[in-house]
């Protein structure tokens, strides 16, 4: 079913989720991917604050091509996910309450996504334009030199998205596979 | 003997950059027209619209179709009869690749060690391929390659007794493996026969062959058929949410190869299966 949300994302809107909704969210959310989680891992080895607070936020994993002159941000769609599962475990139990990406995740991140009632929604790959027209505005807030893989702050309205592991587990790519597989 | 000047070809390269990245050519967005009309799964069905709108948007407001505008890969091959002149000409096509992503607004993805990570912050240097051909013109194809499918290619060094049922298997495992983190639906390339990177480099090649140009082979002619049939029954579908469009089309390339080995490359390219061809001279 279609569903929209707010983004910080509520702990009810996270658990009613069903993996198969299409789902709309409004709202904040934030860019990581390989170099930045790799140095919010080292920030939590040392004891240090990560520069965002995880607790019901979602963290895209996505590094934007730049921005035209009079635009927020370039293409921007989703990278593969599977890249960040070494990390993801950690950050969902720090609060963290959704990702959107592409692709597989592990056993340890759909445990995690279980025990902390999060989803995992893919957006869809290779539709960097036309997702780089529903966010409204991009603010790079941590590790500015890491260019692309910069932590960027992004207002997002009716960013379209699909949920593909929910919180019971549920997962979308093992099941719709199942049903048109002829062979 | 014909003088073509180095700065030709990286002006040549620049614009190419910049179009593979915002333009398919006809035929990949052919063989796109036909999945969204045949596509049974109607979340796959919505997932191939809003492909085709981001691509009609890509090229009208001039946003790279893909963020990841890819590592640029060049296919270079030169006439014996051109004489190169006005500089180092691996430099004039970097050069090229350097005003593409530059002044095109692409994404740069090229870390300068492959373990140190270093960005290079031009996404230079290209992948470049030469090769020496008769004629007296410089013929050069440009294919920005992204990551998020190449990761998933692969390269099996079968037995040749594993014959043509191994190969089917290698092609379809390689799918299989990629599933959605690939991009699907997806475009296989595959290289069989040569030596390792004589089959990785045919793989990447068959890629950016035109779809409608059929391989004069007539077994890879039927192969290529019963492979594209058999990965639409995985049931992978775009985006990897569920389907009947895995694959919109596969390339096979042969070449002969030494009688204890039967290589197999399968090279995966996403939905962006980006290239541009033009001759100079």
């Amino acid at each position: 079913m279609d569903r929209y949300i707010k983004a910080p994302i509520s702990d009810e809107d996270a658990k009613s989720l069903r993996a198969g909704d299409y789902v709309y969210i409004t709202g904040t959310i934030y860019t990581a991917r390989d170099a930045a989680h790799k140095r919010m891992a080292e920030a939590l080895a040392a004891g240090e604050n990560l520069p965002i607070d995880m607790k019901n936020n979602i963290i895209y994993y996505m590094g934007p091509s730049p921005a035209r002159e009079g635009r927020p941000i370039g293409s921007a769609g989703p990278t593969t996910a599977s890249r960040m599962d070494k990390y993801a475990p950690d950050l969902l139990d720090l609060g963290l309450k959704g990702m959107i990406g592409k692709g597989k995740r592990s056993k340890a991140v759909i445990d995690g996504i279980v025990r902390n009632n999060a989803v995992y929604f893919a957006a869809v790959g290779g539709a960097g334009a036309i997702l780089s027209q529903r966010i409204k505005s991009s603010e790079v807030i941590a590790y500015d030199d890491l260019g692309t893989e910069a932590i960027r702050k992004l207002e997002v309205e009716d960013f379209p998205v699909i949920v593909v592991i929910d919180s019971e587990g549920n997962n979308l790519y093992e099941t719709a596979i199942k049903e048109y597989c002829a062979e | 003997m014909k003088e073509i000047n180095v700065s030709v070809i990286t002006e040549n390269i620049k614009e190419m950059c910049i179009e593979a990245n915002h333009f398919l050519t006809d035929d990949m967005k052919d063989v796109f027209n036909g999945a969204v009309d045949s596509e049974k799964s109607p979340l796959g069905k919505q997932v191939l619209n809003q492909l085709k709108e981001n691509l009609s948007i890509a090229g009208t407001d001039m946003i790279p179709i893909c963020q990841d505008t890819g590592m640029a890969v060049v296919f270079i091959n030169v006439g014996q009869d051109v004489h190169l002149v006005g500089g180092d000409i691996t430099e004039a096509i970097n050069e090229g690749v350097r005003r593409g992503y530059v002044e095109g607004y692409l994404r740069k993805s090229v870390v300068k060690d492959p373990l140190i990570r270093d960005n290079t912050k031009d996404n230079t240097p290209a992948v470049i391929h030469y090769s020496i051909v008769p004629g007296d013109k410089v013929d050069i194809t440009v294919a920005p390659k992204g990551f998020g499918s190449e990761n998933m290619s692969r390269v099996f060094m079968l037995k040749p007794a594993d014959g043509i049922e191994g190969v089917k298997e290698a092609i379809l495992t390689a799918v299989k493996d990629a599933g959605p983190n690939a991009c699907p639906p997806m475009v296989v390339g595959v290289g069989i026969g040569g030596t390792f990177e004589k089959c990785a480099y045919m793989a990447k090649k068959a890629l950016t062959r035109d779809l409608n140009e059929e391989s004069p082979v007539e077994y890879v002619r039927e192969l290529e058929k019963e492979m594209l049939e058999k990965i639409n029954k995985l049931g992978i579908g775009p985006g990897g949410l569920g389907g009947t469009n895995t694959a919109l089309a596969i390339n096979i390339e042969t070449y002969p190869t030494h009688i204890a080995g039967l290589p197999v490359a399968v090279n995966i390219c996403c939905h962006v299966n980006r290239h541009s061809h033009r001759v100079i001279g």
